[in-house]
C-alpha cells in the first residue's frame, strides 16, 4: 500500500472514532474544521484544478442555506429535497457567472471581481426578500432531540459531525478520483495555459463551465449543512465577502490545488483561531478584529515562507506525492 | 497528390498594419513544406490564421478540401491540424508525460490509453529519462521536444511546426529531422516554418518564401535558394557573411 493510501485511511479512521473521545467543544470544533475543509475542497476544483479564483463562494453557500432553509421554515420540507434545489439554484448561478465570464473571455482578477459582484447584490438582494426574513433574518425550528432524525436532518452534535464527516470524504474522493480523468487533465491544462489547451483541442469554454456548475453544486451543499447545522440564517453575514474569503483561506494556507491542502488549512487555521480566541479569553482580553488580524499574519507567513502552502512542503518532508 | 491544405489569398491586419496580404500556397498531403522568410514576414501570423488563433480578414482556409477558417483553434486540432508555438507554452506545473497526455486525451478512449500512447510518444522525441520530471525544469531544447510530442498526441495529419530547431545543437537538430521524417514516411504532412536552413533543406520537398506578408517565391528548395528575390529579401544577409 502507498504511503499516501495509509496516511489517508489512519486519518479517517481517527476521525470516525474521535467523537468517543471528545467532548462537546471539541466535537463543535472538529465539525468547523470538516466545513470549512469541504467547501474548501469544492472552492478548489474551480481555483486549484482549473485555475479561476473565486472571490464570491459565499454566495453559493448562502443561496443554497436559503434554498432549502426556507422550504423547511416554510413547507416544512426537509433538506433532502431542498438539497436538489439549492444545487439547482447554484449550478444556474455558477452558469451565469461563468458564461458572462468565459463568454467574453474575462479572467484573472477581473473573474474574482464579477464573483465579488454576484456575492455582493445578492446580499444586498435578500436584505429586501421579506418572504426570506430580510435583514432580521429566518430562524429554523429548532427541536432538541437526541434520536437522529435523518429525513429532515435533527439531531444532536454527532449528527451533524458524522455529516460533514462523509461529506469531507465524498469531496476527497471525488477530487482524487476527477483528478484522474479526463476533466482534471483539461482543468490543470486550462489552469497552466489556455492557449496551449486551445491548441491541443480542448473546448476550454465548456470545461471551465463544468469546473464553475461543480463547484457551485457542491459548495450548495455546505449551504445546506450550515443551514441545519446554525439554523440562522442573516443575509449580512452568509454572503459577507469575509465568509469567501474565509472558505478560501484554508486550501491556500493548506495547498491550492492539492488534495490534501484544503483540509490541512481548515485544520490549522480553525485550531489556530480557536486557540487564540481560548488565550485571549484566558487574559480577559476581548479586542474585537483580533482574530483578522491574527489570520492575516498567517497568511503573510505563509506567503512569505511557504509560497505553495503548507501540505507540499509537508509532503516533500514526509517523502509523500505532494499532488495527492 | 491532392492539396491537404490550400490557403487562398489570406490576409490579416492588426491595425492597419497588413501582416499577411494575399498569401496562398498549397501543402499537398504526403508533403513536407517549408515556410521561410525573413522576420516580421508574417509566417507566424498565417500559422495562427491556419491554427484558428486569428480568423482572415480576407481569403480563405481549405483543409481536406473543407473551409476551417472561422472555426476555433480546438475544432481546428479536433479536425486533424497539430501545431506547436514558436515561444513555447508547457503546462509548466505538470510532469512531461502529463504534458503530452493531455494532448493524447482528444483522441484516446481512457486515460489509461492516453498514457500508454504519450509514453511511446515522449520515448520517440527523447525525452523518456525526464518524463517524470515537471515541465517548467525542462531546457529551451527540450521544452521545444515537448511541444512537438504534445502536438502529435494528438494524432494530426497535418502538423504544423513553428521553429522548433531553434536553440538545438547541430546534432540534435539532425535527431529532430530524422523524427519528422519517420513520421512524415508514416503519412504525416508537416507544414514548418524554420530559420534553421540546414533543417529546411533536409526535410522540405517545397519550400514557400513569405517576404512583408506575401508570397515572394515557392518551388524546390534548390530553385528558391537561387532565386533573386528571395536572396535580396533574406538569404542575401546571411549569404554575405
Amino acid at each position: 500500500m502507498r504511503r499516501e493510501t495509509v496516511l489517508l485511511l489512519g486519518l479517517l479512521l481517527v476521525l470516525l472514532a474521535f467523537p468517543a473521545f471528545a467532548g462537546p467543544y471539541a466535537l463543535a470544533v472538529a465539525t468547523l474544521i470538516l466545513y470549512f475543509a469541504y467547501t474548501g475542497q469544492a472552492w478548489n476544483i474551480l481555483m486549484g484544478f482549473a485555475g479561476h479564483l473565486s472571490l464570491g463562494h459565499a454566495l453559493y453557500v448562502g443561496v443554497g442555506a436559503y434554498a432549502a432553509g426556507a422550504l423547511f421554515f416554510h413547507y416544512g420540507i426537509g433538506p433532502w429535497a431542498g438539497l436538489w434545489l439549492a444545487m439547482l439554484l447554484c449550478m444556474l448561478l455558477g452558469a451565469l457567472i461563468g458564461f458572462l465570464a468565459f463568454r467574453f473571455s474575462i479572467s484573472g482578477v477581473y473573474f474574482a471581481l464579477l464573483t465579488i459582484a454576484f456575492a455582493e447584490f445578492t446580499r444586498v438582494g435578500f436584505d429586501h426578500l421579506d418572504w426570506l426574513g430580510g435583514p432580521g433574518g429566518m430562524f429554523l425550528k429548532v427541536a432538541q432531540r437526541d434520536a437522529w432524525d435523518l429525513a429532515s436532518f435533527r439531531g444532536p452534535p454527532l449528527m451533524y459531525y458524522y455529516s460533514i464527516l462523509f461529506l469531507c470524504a465524498a469531496a476527497f474522493a471525488l477530487c482524487f478520483f476527477l483528478l484522474r480523468t479526463k476533466a482534471g487533465y483539461y482543468w490543470q491544462a486550462i489552469r497552466e495555459n489556455e492557449d496551449a489547451a486551445r491548441a491541443l483541442g480542448i473546448d476550454t469554454f465548456r470545461w471551465k463551465m463544468a469546473a464553475v456548475v461543480l463547484s457551485a453544486a457542491m459548495t450548495s451543499v455546505s449551504g445546506v449543512f450550515f443551514a441545519f447545522y446554525y439554523n440562522n440564517l442573516f443575509p449580512e453575514q452568509v454572503f459577507n465577502i469575509g465568509r469567501s474569503i474565509e472558505i478560501i483561506l484554508g486550501p491556500v494556507i493548506g495547498g491550492v490545488g492539492t488534495l490534501f491542502g484544503p483540509v490541512l488549512g481548515a485544520a490549522v487555521l480553525t485550531l489556530l483561531s480557536e486557540a487564540i480566541t481560548e488565550a485571549l479569553g484566558a487574559f480577559g482580553l476581548e479586542i474585537p478584529g483580533v482574530k483578522q488580524v491574527f489570520y492575516g499574519v498567517v497568511l503573510l507567513g505563509v506567503i512569505v515562507f511557504l509560497p505553495h502552502g503548507i501540505w507540499p512542503a509537508l509532503a516533500r518532508r514526509l517523502r509523500l506525492r505532494s499532488g495527492a | 497528390m491532392t492539396a491537404l491544405l490550400e490557403v487562398r489569398a489570406a490576409g490579416k491586419s492588426f491595425r492597419g498594419l497588413r501582416a499577411v496580404h494575399g498569401a496562398t500556397l498549397e501543402v499537398p498531403q504526403g508533403a513536407i513544406v517549408g515556410l521561410i522568410g525573413p522576420n516580421g514576414a508574417g509566417k507566424t501570423t498565417l500559422f495562427n490564421m491556419i491554427a484558428g488563433v486569428y480568423v482572415p480578414d480576407a481569403g480563405e482556409i481549405l483543409y481536406d478540401g473543407r473551409p476551417i477558417h472561422g472555426l476555433r483553434p480546438d475544432e481546428i486540432c479536433g479536425a486533424g491540424i497539430g501545431r506547436t508555438f514558436q515561444i513555447v507554452k508547457p503546462f509548466a506545473g505538470l510532469s512531461v508525460l502529463d504534458n503530452v497526455t493531455v494532448g493524447a486525451l482528444l483522441r484516446a478512449r481512457s486515460t489509461a490509453e492516453a498514457r500508454s500512447s504519450a509514453r511511446g510518444i515522449v520515448e520517440r522525441l527523447g525525452l523518456g529519462p525526464k518524463r517524470d520530471l515537471p515541465a517548467s525544469s525542462l531546457t529551451l531544447p527540450d521544452r521545444k521536444r515537448l511541444e512537438v510530442a504534445r502536438a502529435l498526441a494528438t494524432r494530426p495529419r497535418l502538423l504544423l511546426l513553428d521553429e522548433v530547431m531553434a536553440g538545438l545543437r547541430p546534432t540534435e537538430c539532425d535527431q529532430m529531422v530524422e523524427v519528422f521524417r519517420a513520421l512524415n514516411r508514416d503519412g504525416l504532412t508537416i507544414l514548418l516554418i524554420e530559420h534553421v536552413m540546414r533543417a529546411v533543406m533536409a526535410l522540405a520537398g517545397s519550400i514557400v518564401v513569405l517576404h512583408h506578408g506575401q508570397v515572394i517565391a515557392r518551388g524546390a528548395p534548390e530553385q528558391v535558394v537561387k532565386d533573386r528575390a528571395v536572396l535580396d529579401c533574406y538569404l542575401g544577409e546571411e549569404a554575405e557573411v
